[in-house]
C-alpha cells in the first residue's frame, strides 16, 4: 500500500520512513511463520478444489488457450502467499530491509508449500473416495488437477506451479513503485477484458465494432493470447507514460476551491450522467438488464447507506422496505390482487408507496430505536423476518396472495408516455437512473444539511451528541424513515421490472447482501456505494441476478462472506471511503497509546497493494 | 407552571415514548385477551368469548397441551444450549457473536456425517449409545475447533475496535460458514441415520418421545457440567474475572486471550452438542439448519439476562415454549387462521416483546465493565 497511498494520508501522524537497511541473506527466513503461512495457503488451495470453484469456472477461458477462470482461483493462493511472506512488519525506529533474494525465496518456498495442498489433495484423491459427504470428490476433479496425467504429474506440477507463482508474488516485491504500477495496470488490463467480455462484445455489437472484439476475444470466449499480450503491453505503456496522472489530476481537483471545485465535479458529474444516457442506446438488452439490475442496488444501497453509513445504525431488516415497497406498488397497482386493487397508475401508486413505507419504517424504528447498537440489528433481522413470513402467511393470503404471490403486474406508466415494464430492461434502466439521480441529489444535500451533521455526531459519539442538543431519537428515527423510503423507490421499480412478487424474493439475504456493498463500497460514501454495486452486483451479481461472471452464481454469496470479513479485518472504511468516515476512523486509532499506534500504522502503512484498492489508486 | 412528565433518565416524554408506551400496553393487551380467550375455550367452547373473535376455534385437548410444552421445552433446552456460547461470548467480549448458530449448524452436519458413517460399518444399530457418545465427541472436537479458529482469524484482529465491526465480520463469517457447507457438501438436506424405537416411540411415562427425553436430560447434565466449570473451577474464575473487566484481569496475571480462547470453545462444544440432539430429534440437516435456532438462541440469551448462564437455559426453555404454544394459546383464538407458520414470528415477537418490555431479561444481565450504562 506504500505505493498506492496518496503522500498526504503518509503525513496523518505516519513517522518518516527510515532509511532502508541492506537486504537480508536469501535463506535468512523465518521459516515458521513461512511454514504457516503457506499451511493456511495450503488449506485454502483444498477448500477452493473441493468447493469446485475450478471445475464450475474451468469453461470460462481467460486468455485462450492458456488460463481458464478455474485455473486462476487455484493460482492466486500461492501468489497471495508468496507475496504476502515477504510483508515486513514496520516498528516505528526499525530498519527496514531492502527487498532482495530473500523476498523471492520465500515467496518460492511459501508457493510451493500451498501448492503442495492441491498436491495432497491430487494423492487423496486418487486413493480415497470421500465422494459420500463432500460432494465435489469426483475423478472430473482429480482429471482437473492432474492436467489428464497420473497422480504423480499433479503431486510435481502443483509444486512447481505454487513455486512459480509464489516467486512471481515475492518479485513483485523488488519493483520499485513505478514497476510495480505497470504490472498491476497490466493485470488489471487483462482481467478486465476477460471478466467484462460479454459487456464489450454487446457494447460492440450496438456500435457495429464487431470486428475489434472478434479480433480481441476468441470465437467461444476468452481473450486470444496475442491480444492479450497486446493488450498488456499497451496498457503497461501507458501505465509507464501516465504515471501518476490521473492521482495528480485527482489531487488538482481536490486542491482547487469554492467555485472552480463546484465547476469541475459538475463537469465530472454531467460527463458521467451523459455517458450513462447515452451507453443504453448502443448496448443490448444483455447490457441494459445488467445496469438496470445494478441500479436497482444503487437505489437500495443509498438507502441503508443513509441508516448504516451516515447515522450509524446497523440495520440488518433493511429488506423488509423492499419487500413493503414492492408489495404495496404490487397491491396499488396490479388488477389481479387479491383483495384491494384500484389498478393506480404507477406514479399515483407511487405517493401511497412512499407514505406506507415512510409509516412501516417509523412502528419499526419507534420500538428498537433505543436498543443498544446490536440488539437493534438483531431486532431489525427479526423484523425483516416477520415482515416475509406475514406475507407468506395463510393468514394475510387474502391481501397479499400468500406463496403465489401477486402476479401479472403491470409495467410502470410514466404520464402516459411509456410503459416501463421488464421486457424492455432499456426504458427500465432509464427509470431507475432518475430515481438514482433522485437519491443521490437527496443523500448528498442530506449529508451536508443539519440533520446530516447530526446523524454524523450521533455514529461519532450518541451521548456526546444529546449533549450537545441533538434529540438523537428523532434524528435517528428519521434516517430509518429517509432509508425506509429510498428502499421503497427500489421496490416500487422491482415490482413493475419482474411483473410479480413473490415472499421469497424478500429473504434476509439481500439486506446482507446490500450490506456487504455498502461496507464494500465504503460506508457513508455515496462515490463508494455506488463504486460497490457497480464492481459486486455488476461482475458477480445480485442475490437472485446474475453478474458479467455468471458462472460465479454459485460461489457469489461465498464470495460475498469472504469480502465481508476481509473488508473487516483489511480496510473497514471501504474502497473508496468517505473524507469524514475514514478520519473518524483514523481519530479512533490515533488515541490509542503509542505502543498500540505503531501496530495501526503499519496495518495502514505496510498493506500489500495487491487487490480492488490498487484497482482504484491508479 | 406546567410540569412535564419526564422518564426514568430524565429526559422529556417525547412521541417515541408515547408510542413504546402504546406499544407496550398493545402486547400485554393481545397476550391477555388472546390467553383469556382460550381459557374460556377451554371451559366452555359455546361460551360467547371463546367465539367472539375465531368462530371455528376449537381449543386444545390436555393430551395436545401437554405435547407442546413438552415438545417446547425440548426444543427450548437446545436453545438454551447454543445460546450459552451467544451469552458466554457477549459477556465476556460484549458483541454478538452472529456465526454462533453456523457453529450449531456445523455440529449438526459433522454428526450427520459420522453417524452415517457409522451406519454404513453397522455400529449405529448394534450399539446404538456407543454410537451416539462418540458422535457427540466427534462433533463437540469439531464445533470447538470452528468455534476457535473464527476467533483467532476473524475476532481476535478487531479485538478493541467499535462494537458494530465484529459484530459485522460476524455476519460475514455467517455467511461464509453457510454457504461453504453448500459448496463443500452440496445444498440438499440431508438426513441422519434411523434411530432404534426406543429414540421414536412415545412412552408409557407422560407420553413423552424417547427422544425428548434424551435432550431433555443431556441439556440439564451438561448444563450442570459447565456451571460446576464456571463457578468452581480455575479456568471458570479466570473467565468470570475477564468478564468482569478484562484489563484488571490481565493485571492479575490472568491469560486474557487464553481464556477468550477457551470461552469460545466451551460455547462451540455445547453447541456441537445441540447440533447433535437436533439431528436426534428431527434427523436432518441443511445448510440454513443453523439460522433461525441461532437467532432464536440469541433471543433466548436476552431473555433470560446476557452473561447470565442459568438465564440462558432459563431463556431458551422460555423461548421454545412460546414458539410451541404461542401461536395456538394466543394467536388462534383472536382469528388468525394458518397459526402453525407464524411460530418463528413469534419467537421474534417474544425478542422484541421483552426487549420492548424488559430490556435486561429475566435475570438481568451481567456485562463488561464499559458496556455497562
Amino acid at each position: 500500500m506504500t505505493a498506492t497511498l496518496p503522500p498526504e494520508t503518509g503525513a496523518a501522524g505516519v513517522p518518516a520512513e527510515p532509511s532502508p537497511a541492506a537486504a537480508r541473506p536469501a535463506l535468512a527466513q523465518d521459516w515458521r511463520r513461512l511454514v504457516r503461512m503457506g499451511a493456511v495457503g495450503a488449506a485454502a488451495q483444498i477448500f477452493i478444489a473441493l468447493s469446485n470453484m475450478p471445475v464450475r469456472l474451468d469453461e470460462r477461458v481467460v486468455v485462450k488457450p492458456v488460463l481458464s477462470l478455474g485455473y486462476l482461483t487455484l493460482l492466486i493462493v500461492p501468489f497471495a502467499a508468496g507475496h504476502r511472506v515477504g510483508h515486513q512488519i514496520k516498528r516505528e525506529g526499525m530498519a527496514v530491509h531492502a527487498a532482495g533474494a530473500q523476498e523471492v525465496v520465500g515467496g518460492i518456498a511459501c508457493g510451493a508449500v500451498a501448492g503442495g495442498g492441491v498436491s495432497l489433495l491430487a494423492v487423496l484423491l486418487a486413493n480415497f473416495d470421500l465422494r459420500e459427504p463432500l460432494v465435489n470428490w469426483s475423478p472430473i476433479l482429480a482429471e482437473l488437477l492432474s492436467f489428464g496425467n497420473e497422480t504423480w504429474f499433479a503431486v510435481v506440477i502443483w509444486l512447481l506451479i505454487g513455486a512459480a507463482v509464489g516467486a512471481a508474488g515475492g518479485l513483485l516485491r523488488l519493483m520499485g513503485p513505478a514497476a510495480r504500477r505497470a504490472v498491476v495496470t497490466m493485470a488489471l488490463a487483462v482481467g478486465g477484458a476477460a471478466v467484462l467480455e460479454p459487456l464489450v462484445v454487446d457494447l460492440a455489437e450496438g456500435m457495429r465494432l464487431e470486428a475489434l472484439t472478434d479480433r480481441l476475444y476468441a470465437r467461444r470466449g476468452g481473450i486470444n493470447w496475442s491480444s492479450a499480450l497486446g493488450l498488456a503491453a499497451a496498457s503497461g505503456v501507458l501505465a509507464v507514460l501516465g504515471r501518476g496522472r490521473i492521482r495528480q489530476a485527482r489531487t488538482h481537483i481536490a486542491s482547487l476551491e469554492g467555485a472552480k471545485r463546484t465547476r469541475a465535479n459538475s463537469g465530472l458529474i454531467v460527463l458521467t450522467g451523459a455517458l450513462l444516457i447515452v451507453l443504453p442506446l448502443f448496448a443490448g438488452k444483455l447490457t441494459n438488464e445488467l445496469l438496470a439490475n445494478v441500479g436497482l442496488f444503487v437505489l437500495l444501497a443509498l438507502g441503508l447507506n443513509i441508516v448504516v453509513g451516515l447515522a450509524g445504525i446497523l440495520d440488518l431488516g433493511y429488506v423488509a422496505f423492499f419487500a413493503v415497497g414492492s408489495y404495496s406498488a404490487a397491491v396499488l397497482t396490479a388488477a389481479t390482487s387479491p383483495r384491494i386493487n384500484p389498478e393506480l397508475p404507477w406514479l399515483v401508486a407511487l405517493i401511497f408507496v412512499v407514505v406506507i413505507t415512510g409509516l412501516v419504517g417509523l412502528f419499526i424504528g419507534a420500538p428498537v430505536i433505543r436498543m443498544r447498537g446490536d440488539y437493534l440489528a438483531i431486532v431489525t433481522l427479526g423484523f425483516g423476518e416477520i415482515i416475509r413470513l406475514i406475507f407468506l402467511s395463510d393468514w394475510l393470503s387474502g391481501w397479499f396472495g400468500g406463496s403465489q404471490g401477486i402476479t401479472k403486474i403491470p409495467g410502470a406508466g410514466i404520464f402516459g408516455l411509456t410503459d416501463v415494464a421488464g421486457t424492455d430492461p432499456r426504458r427500465v434502466f432509464y427509470l431507475v437512473l432518475a430515481f438514482c439521480a433522485i437519491a443521490i441529489y437527496v443523500s448528498w444535500r442530506l449529508e451536508r444539511s443539519r440533520l446530516g451533521r447530526a446523524w454524523m455526531a450521533v455514529r461519532e459519539d450518541e451521548t456526546v451528541a444529546e449533549a450537545m442538543g441533538i434529540n438523537t431519537v428523532n434524528v435517528k428515527l428519521l434516517a430509518f424513515v429517509v432509508g425506509a423510503v429510498l428502499g421503497s423507490f427500489s421496490g416500487a421499480i422491482f415490482s413493475a421490472k419482474v411483473g410479480s412478487v413473490f415472499p421469497n424474493s424478500f429473504l434476509i439475504l439481500v439486506s446482507i447482501v446490500i450490506l456487504v456493498v455498502v461496507i464494500f463500497g465504503g460506508m457513508g460514501s455515496i462515490v463508494g456505494v455506488i463504486a460497490g454495486s457497480a464492481v459486486l452486483i455488476g461482475v458477480l451479481g445480485g442475490p437472485k441476478q446474475p453478474g458479467l461472471l455468471a458462472e460465479f452464481s454459485e460461489f457469489k454469496l461465498l464470495i460475498y462472506g469472504a469480502l465481508l470479513i476481509w473488508m473487516m479485518l483489511a480496510r473497514p472504511e471501504g474502497l473508496i471511503p468517505s473524507v469524514r468516515r475514514s478520519r473518524e476512523l483514523h481519530q479512533q486509532e490515533m488515541a490509542q497509546d503509542a505502543w498500540l499506534k505503531g501496530q495501526v500504522d503499519d496495518d495502514l502503512d505496510g498493506d500489500d497493494g495487491d487487490g480492488p484498492q490498487a484497482a482504484v489508486a491508479t | 407552571m406546567m410540569r412535564r412528565r419526564r422518564t426514568r433518565s430524565g429526559a422529556p416524554r417525547s412521541g417515541v415514548d408515547w408510542f413504546l408506551t402504546f406499544l407496550r400496553v398493545a402486547i400485554l393487551t393481545v397476550v391477555a385477551v388472546g390467553i383469556l380467550a382460550f381459557i374460556a375455550q377451554e371451559i366452555d367452547t359455546d361460551n360467547p368469548f371463546a367465539r367472539w373473535a375465531n368462530p371455528d376455534a376449537t381449543g386444545l385437548t390436555g393430551a395436545q397441551f401437554r405435547g407442546l410444552v413438552v415438545s417446547g421445552v425440548a426444543q427450548g433446552c437446545m436453545y438454551g444450549l447454543i445460546a450459552l456460547g451467544y451469552s458466554m461470548v457477549y459477556g465476556v467480549l460484549g458483541f454478538i457473536n452472529f456465526a454462533h448458530g453456523e457453529v450449531f449448524m456445523v455440529g449438526a452436519m459433522t454428526g450427520m456425517i459420522t453417524s452415517n458413517k457409522l451406519a454404513d460399518a453397522g455400529l449405529w444399530e448394534s450399539n446404538f449409545i456407543g454410537s451416539l457418545v462418540l458422535i457427540v465427541i466427534v462433533s463437540m472436537i469439531v464445533c470447538t475447533l470452528t468455534a476457535v479458529i473464527m476467533e483467532r482469524v476473524a475476532y481476535r484482529p478487531l479485538r478493541g475496535s467499535p462494537r458494530l465491526i465484529p459484530l459485522i465480520t460476524s455476519i460475514g463469517v455467517s455467511f461464509f460458514i453457510q454457504n461453504a457447507s453448500i459448496v463443500l457438501l452440496g445444498p440438499a438436506a440431508k438426513s441422519y441415520p434411523d434411530v432404534p424405537d426406543w429414540v421414536k416411540d412415545k412412552h408409557t411415562f407422560m407420553q413423552i418421545e424417547g427422544a425428548r427425553i434424551l435432550v431433555v436430560v443431556v441439556a440439564t447434565v451438561s448444563m450442570l457440567v459447565l456451571w460446576y466449570l464456571v463457578e468452581h473451577t480455575k479456568g471458570g474464575k479466570a473467565m468470570r474475572a475477564v468478564a468482569e473487566d478484562a484489563e484488571i484481569a490481565a493485571l492479575m496475571g490472568i491469560n486474557v486471550n487464553r481464556t477468550i480462547v477457551k470461552v469460545f470453545a466451551v460455547g462451540g462444544a455445547m453447541a456441537g452438542l445441540a447440533g447433535i440432539l437436533w439431528g436426534i430429534l428431527f434427523r436432518s440437516v441443511i445448510h440454513s439448519t443453523g439460522f433461525l435456532p441461532g437467532i432464536k438462541a440469541f433471543s433466548a440469551a436476552v431473555v433470560g439476562g446476557i452473561g447470565h448462564l442459568g438465564g440462558a437455559m432459563a431463556g431458551g426453555i422460555s423461548i421454545g415454549v412460546a414458539e410451541s404454544v404461542g401461536p395456538l394459546l394466543i394467536l388462534e383464538p383472536l382469528g388468525v387462521s394458518g397459526v402453525s407458520q407464524l411460530r418463528d414470528a413469534v419467537a421474534f415477537a417474544v425478542l422484541i416483546g421483552v426487549l420492548l418490555l424488559r430490556p435486561a431479561g429475566i435475570f438481568g444481565e451481567r456485562l463488561p465493565a464499559e458496556d455497562r450504562t
